[in-house]
């Protein structure tokens, strides 16, 4: 049934059609109506058999959610930005563990200097904790990735994290075709523990493990990763089937036939970028674009395949590793080995900002003609910078110390005041 | 379930790893000796009869108190018990009521008129035992058990020695005497009154004896050199008392002065007392540090009003007076004349200075030997003279019930030893469990419970038990009030303290065990031991 | 001690059993067939407070619950000592997560048991000083202000042990720790005024918050299984000395336990909605020097010429104790 709503909207109810048994929240924006959305539905008895735990941070959210996953309970949390970080160490492990618990990232921002509008940072810096990460594109998918989501980590017995754009999508109205339970009950069985907490046949779960069985260990998260890049699309296939959306899979090409450039992105701004490689297309362009769904693990073959004998691949990404550039394009490089194929990144829509058509079409013009940089930082304020770095070069501190702070520091009043 | 590789671990499987391997020192359980039973002159296993007694197991605790002292309700009232001196107890609050709590256990046994069992097998040998005083019998009663036939010749009409015509009634009520005697004589024990022995040679041939326990006690009255006036009346303390108890009149007068500074003087006076004395006054030439009689009957003395002259000597004694002279001790604690004399009404002066042995039936006995006045004994209680042994106040030995029954067990064995042609070995003792060795902080604070007395006014004219028996609930608080000093109790603190399991547990009554596969030999057991009865000891490599 | 009167029997209700009781008056480690909950093959040190701690806390949780209990471990010696790859030593269902999230992740597990309609499932965290008043203290003040059903167990070795004995804020004053060594003018740890978690339990005005120790079995027993009869948030904090941290004979780990209670330093207490409802009174009060002497720790404070102020400020601490918690009331006798 299509209906206008608000995407977390969208997303609490898709979340409450899962079933989750014990759902744990702490407030950070853009994830609070997500579970304002949840609260709401578990007071008014709408979402029965479900604990909702207001807990006093995101490291006890995940926490909550590690005991209740480990007593058998599905369990659901989400956050964003800071909250990620704060709950880092149980991240980790809530993977190793291999505890099947889905968490919602509101993507946003990582400050100094804080932030609240959308980028990759935050469940970048989370890529390598053994968690399944997967980027909605759409509000629809959004909503059904959830579905999908729970299905994965109970199959494997692995956390997965549904990425959803702060604000582009979750604070996004539009349509989205909510599914019914029926139909989300048929595809998602009840949770059925691959280990447990119970005293009737107890274990001891989360032992230290020493060198002598560390990397086989760790081993096994990898494969166990690996294997979802096989389990994804099967289970994808079967979400299509039967709900009719075509949500979830590795990754989604758009008119990549014939295609000379390809832009890879993750989440929502492929909408955009569909936009320009449409318009490009129409002025006699050979480019197309792909979405990666499914960045952990990630799927280097499918990507291959799909760039094909493409001349140039361009990363659009929301996320940078200061030092090197790219973190997206870091795989995608990696999809590319063995190629020639020039790949270029583009670091664009930092803390929310906008990427606007214009600015798509001179970077994939620009890649064209030969004369892109092969790290750009998409719509930055050249001049405000240039004059920044100068002003810091004269200002470089020399003479006795103490004086050039103070020096600065008065600056500083001044400025303040 | 499907159990992660490495992380996730089947429940109890570290019993795999045998920790046991990481010790330098390992636990061992020990009995060690508790003092009261180490100072008791009867070896008496005090602490093992008072370990049923804590449980109400009375019967049990009496029939193991008499494994070594068949006269329970006597020595609960007459044994001076050293016992509760030792008692590790004391240290801590009063030491256990040992004595009350055997008196209660004899008292029972005779109300219940519990007997002993009779022997398993018959030796076929016949032993003489001369005298039927606390020795004499102990030895009996230990003879038969060992299945020889036992005779007791005793020179008085009634069986008991000092114990009758010695300690006054109202101490050891004759009925209690005459019980446990009695039970010893149920067991098969003839006890042949009036017969007094003359010559021992001859008696011991017309019997066809195959040994004799020699057990006649010091009888003759010490004298002192008085010079007396022809109206003056200077009576013996034994004579007396002898007389009180057949029933002989005694004429004392009102005023009574008791010479000496023993037991005997006490209960003489006590006694003068009770037969209408309105005065009876102890003179005795030392300080009351110095005296021998036993603090507690001092103090039972003095209650019932009984006078003690200290430092003092009879100097001469009248018609209706007596002169004494104030005496100092010297440097070395002696008595010295001062010249100071005093005069004193008295209607009458009764001697109580000690006795001696009268040996002369032993005259035509070859080999015995005699110093001091009394007779010499090896260490297997034997004379010079083969299968001829003595006990009790006729050795060189401190002069107490106790000690008379504690010779009459060992010589019991000896003889039975000497019997079967060997000589007695006593099993090693174990090591005494002083009181450091415990922990004491476990033990309850429980104050001593002490026994009532009778009301002045009675035992100033009646010769009815002074001190009051302790009821059951009073005698089993007691009882618990031991600390079981080096002995386990079963209190299941090694098994509770042991960090690592290794203390298995088997059962009521069947103590614990180590398991060193697990044991650290952290040591806790043993410092939580209550009653030290765990020793650490290398590991043995 | 609140735990119910024995009829004297020379030891009374001091050791941990007796062979003359009544089997319902028999502690759970009295028990041939107690759980043992944490069991034998451990890598604890040699007389360690803290398994032994453990095992008398959880054993009488186990039995309180019959059987059904669930526990959540924080990083530390106990953790580490008892579930070291392939081995573990707990008999029951048990999981270790974090050093700081125990609280929370009991939580989780109560969440999951009520929403399966296990309501006999009863669940314990459990941490040491540091997972309990440091880092772990603010999950463990979420728990209680939600008023979670959880039992936490604090195990107090008074440092971070694991790592090699650091201070933590549970570290007494004085104590030389790794990170406060024993050198300069105020050698050891410094004196602040110390974090009481017990006190911050009851200022959460949960159901139940009681202290105990491994030198008294029964009063622990009994605050467990009294802290298991209720629902809601439960805070019992029990002593367990650490023969290696605290430079202690292994074989003396109750001793100086009970040493503690018996100088004040270690006050045993219960609380109910956040007002004490009962303490257990020093039997034999003993100067605070008995305890510290036992302990290399404070070994520093009586080196010849140490300064003396110390052990008077120790001591100070302990009569604060006595007075505040009313230590020295009548004794009962058992
Ligand atoms: C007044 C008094 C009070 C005492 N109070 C206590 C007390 O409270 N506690 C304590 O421990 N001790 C006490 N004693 C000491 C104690 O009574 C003796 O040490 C103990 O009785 C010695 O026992 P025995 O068997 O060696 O000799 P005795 O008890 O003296 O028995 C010897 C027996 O041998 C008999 N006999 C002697 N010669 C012959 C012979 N030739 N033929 C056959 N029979 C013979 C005697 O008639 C007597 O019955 C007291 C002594 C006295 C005198
Ligand atoms: C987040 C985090 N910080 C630090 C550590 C290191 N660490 C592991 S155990 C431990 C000490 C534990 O101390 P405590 O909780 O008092 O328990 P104990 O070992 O003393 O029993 C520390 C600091 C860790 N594991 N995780
Ligand atoms: S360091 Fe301390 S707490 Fe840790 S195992 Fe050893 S004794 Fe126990
Ligand atoms: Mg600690």
């Amino acid at each position: 049934m299509l209906k206008q709503v608000e995407t977390s909207r969208a997303i609490a109810e898709t979340v409450a059609l899962c079933r989750p048994e014990v759902i744990c929240a702490y407030p950070i924006t853009p994830q609070t109506h997500i579970v304002e959305a949840l609260a709401e539905m578990v007071g008014a008895g709408q979402l029965q058999h479900c604990e909702f735990i207001n807990v006093e941070s995101e490291f006890a959210a995940l926490s909550v959610a590690i005991g209740a996953s480990a007593a058998g309970a599905r369990a659901y949390t989400a956050t964003a930005s800071q909250g990620l970080l704060f709950m880092a160490e149980a991240v980790y492990n809530a993977a190793g563990l291999g505890l099947p618990i889905v968490m919602t990232i509101g993507n946003r921002a990582i400050g100094a200097p804080i932030n609240i509008w959308n980028d990759h940072s935050d469940s970048m810096s989370m890529r390598d904790a053994g968690w399944i990460q997967l980027y909605a594109e759409t509000p629809q998918e959004s909503a059904d990735l959830h579905i999908l989501a729970f299905r994965v980590a109970e199959e494997l017995s692995c956390p997965v994290m549904v990425c959803v754009d702060g604000f582009v999508l979750t604070h996004s109205y539009e349509p989205v075709d909510l599914v019914t339970q029926g139909d989300v009950d048929a595809y998602l069985p009840a949770f059925e523990p691959r280990q447990v907490l119970d005293p009737a046949d107890p274990v001891s779960i989360g032992a230290m493990v020493g060198p002598e069985a560390f990397l086989e260990v760790r081993y096994l998260a990898h494969h166990k990763q690996l294997r979802a890049l096989e389990c994804i699309p099967e289970l994808s296939q079967e979400f299509r089937e039967r709900f009719g959306h075509a949500s979830g899979g590795l990754l989604r090409t758009y008119r990549t036939e014939g295609a000379e450039t390809i832009v890879v992105a993750l989440g929502s701004v492929n909408g955009t970028i569909q936009e320009v490689v449409d318009d490009l297309r129409r002025e006699g362009s050979a480019i197309g674009s792909v979405s990666v769904c499914c960045y952990r693990p990630f799927p280097l073959a499918a990507l291959r395949a799909a760039i094909g004998e493409a001349k140039r691949v361009i990363v659009v990404e929301k996320s940078l590793a200061p030092g090197i550039g790219g973190i997206l394009s870091t795989d995608v490089r990696t999809a590319l080995s063995h190629t020639s194929i020039p790949l270029f990144t583009a670091i664009a829509g930092l803390g929310g900002r906008a990427i606007t058509k214009a600015s798509l079409r001179g970077l994939f013009k620009g890649a064209e003609a030969g004369v892109l940089d092969a790290l750009t930082f998409l719509d930055l304020h050249t001049e405000l910078i240039q004059r920044h770095l100068e002003r810091e070069s004269k200002r470089r501190r020399s003479g006795p110390p103490a004086e050039n702070l103070l020096a600065d520091i008065r600056l500083l009043a001044a400025q303040i005041g | 379930m499907h159990k992660p590789f490495a992380i996730t671990l089947e429940v109890g499987s570290s019993l795999d790893n045998h920790t046991g391997s990481w010790r330098t020192e390992r636990p061992v359980y020990r009995d060690f000796l508790p003092p009261c039973n180490h100072a008791c002159p009867a070896g008496e296993d005090i602490q093992g009869w008072l370990y049923y007694a804590e449980a109400g197991e009375y019967e049990k605790a009496w029939r193991k108190l008499v494994e070594n002292n068949p006269l329970s309700a006597i020595m609960g009232r007459a044994c001076y018990h050293p016992c509760e001196t030792a008692c590790n107890r004391g240290q801590l609050d009063k030491a256990v009521n040992i004595h009350a709590v055997e008196r209660f256990l004899g008292d029972l046994a005779i109300e219940r008129n519990l007997q002993f069992e009779p022997p398993a097998t018959k030796s076929g040998k016949h032993v003489l035992v001369v005298g039927s005083g606390p020795s004499g019998l102990s030895s009996a009663y230990h003879l038969a058990r060992l299945g020889h036939q036992v005779t007791i010749y005793e020179a008085e009409s009634k069986p008991g020695g000092m114990m009758r015509y010695g300690i006054p009634q109202y101490r050891l009520p004759r009925a209690i005497l005459d019980a446990e005697i009695q039970r010893i004589e149920n067991m098969g024990v003839t006890i042949e009154l009036n017969k007094k022995v003359d010559n021992l040679a001859s008696t011991m041939a017309e019997g066809r004896f195959d040994a004799a326990f020699l057990a006649v006690g010091a009888h003759l009255a010490k004298r002192a050199y008085i010079p007396a006036g022809d109206a003056s009346k200077i009576l013996d303390a034994l004579d007396l008392l002898h007389g009180v108890e057949t029933g002989e009149p005694v004429q004392l007068g009102r005023r009574v002065i008791v010479y000496g500074g023993g037991n005997t003087a006490l209960d003489l006076a006590r006694t003068a007392k009770r037969l209408g004395a309105t005065e009876a006054l102890v003179v005795y030439r030392r300080t009351r540090e110095k005296m021998p009689a036993h603090e507690s009957e001092l103090q039972e003395a003095l209650e019932e009003g009984i006078k003690i002259k200290w430092l003092s000597t009879i100097k001469a004694s009248g018609k209706s007076h007596i002169l004494i002279e104030k005496m100092r001790l010297d440097e070395s604690g002696f008595p010295q004349p001062t010249g100071e004399f005093e005069s004193i009404k008295a209607d009458c002066v009764v001697l109580a200075l000690g006795q001696d042995v009268d040996l002369s039936f032993l005259d035509r006995t070859a080999g015995i030997e005699v110093v001091d006045g009394v007779v010499k004994v090896d260490s297997q209680m034997m004379t010079g003279h083969p299968g001829i042994f003595a006990g009790g106040d006729m050795v060189p030995a401190e002069r107490t019930v106790t000690t008379a029954v504690g010779h009459g067990k060992k010589a019991a064995r000896c003889v039975d030893a000497f019997l079967r042609g060997t000589s007695y070995v006593a099993a090693p003792k174990n090591p005494v469990a002083d009181f450091n060795r415990l922990n004491t902080w476990y033990y309850s604070d429980a104050p001593q419970v002490v026994q009532s007395t009778l009301d002045r006014a009675r035992r100033e004219s009646t010769f009815a038990e002074v001190v009051h028996g302790l009821d059951e609930k009073s005698a089993l608080f007691e009882a618990r009030r031991c600390l079981s000093c080096g002995n386990c109790f079963e209190c299941d603190n090694c098994y509770g303290v042991c960090p690592d399991n290794a203390v298995i547990k088997l059962g009521a009554g069947k103590r614990f065990e180590f398991n060193y596969e697990y044991c650290k030999g952290c040591g806790l057991c043993a410092a939580e031991c209550p009653c030290g009865a765990i020793d650490m000891i290398p590991e043995p490599s | 001690m609140p735990a119910p009167l024995i009829k004297f029997y020379q030891t009374g209700t001091f050791t941990i059993g007796n062979r003359l009781l009544d089997e319902e008056a028999l502690s759970v480690q009295a028990d041939e067939l107690r759980p043992n909950v944490l069991t034998s093959g451990h890598r604890a040190c040699q007389g360690c407070g803290e398994a032994l701690g453990a095992r008398y806390a959880l054993d009488a949780a186990m039995r309180a619950a019959g059987d059904q209990i669930i526990v959540a471990n924080a990083t530390g010696c106990l953790e580490v000592f008892s579930t070291p790859y392939p081995e573990s030593s707990w008999r029951v269902a048990w999981m270790h997560s974090l050093f700081g999230n125990a609280a929370a992740v009991a939580t989780g597990i109560a969440a999951a048991m009520k929403v399966k309609g296990r309501p006999n499932v009863r669940v314990i965290a459990q941490g040491g000083d540091g997972g309990t008043t440091d880092i772990g203290l603010g999950c463990l003040s979420g728990m209680f202000e939600r008023n979670d059903d959880v039992l936490y167990i604090c195990y107090d070795n008074e440092a971070y042990m694991n790592t090699g004995v650091q201070r933590s804020s549970a570290t007494p004053p004085a104590a030389r720790t790794a990170t406060t060594p024993a050198v300069g003018s105020q050698p050891g740890n410094s004196f602040g005024h110390g974090k009481s978690i017990p006190l911050i339990a009851m200022a959460h005005r949960i159901p139940y918050a009681a202290t105990a120790s491994v030198a008294d079995l029964r009063d622990l027993e009994y605050k467990i299984n009294k802290a298991m009869r209720i629902h809601g948030a439960r805070y019992v904090h029990v002593h367990v000395p650490c023969p290696l941290g605290w430079g202690a004979d292994p074989r003396d780990t109750v001793r100086v336990a009970r040493l503690a209670i018996e100088t004040g330093l270690f006050p045993l207490f219960e609380a109910e909605f956040g007002n004490i409802t009962d303490k257990t009174s020093i039997r034999h009060l003993k100067p605070v020097e008995e305890y510290l002497r036992l302990q290399k720790r404070f070994a520093h404070l009586f080196h010849s010429g140490a300064d003396q102020q110390w052990i008077i400020a120790i001591q100070e601490i302990a009569n604060r104790n006595i007075r505040e918690f009313g230590l020295l009331a009548e004794v009962s006798h058992a």
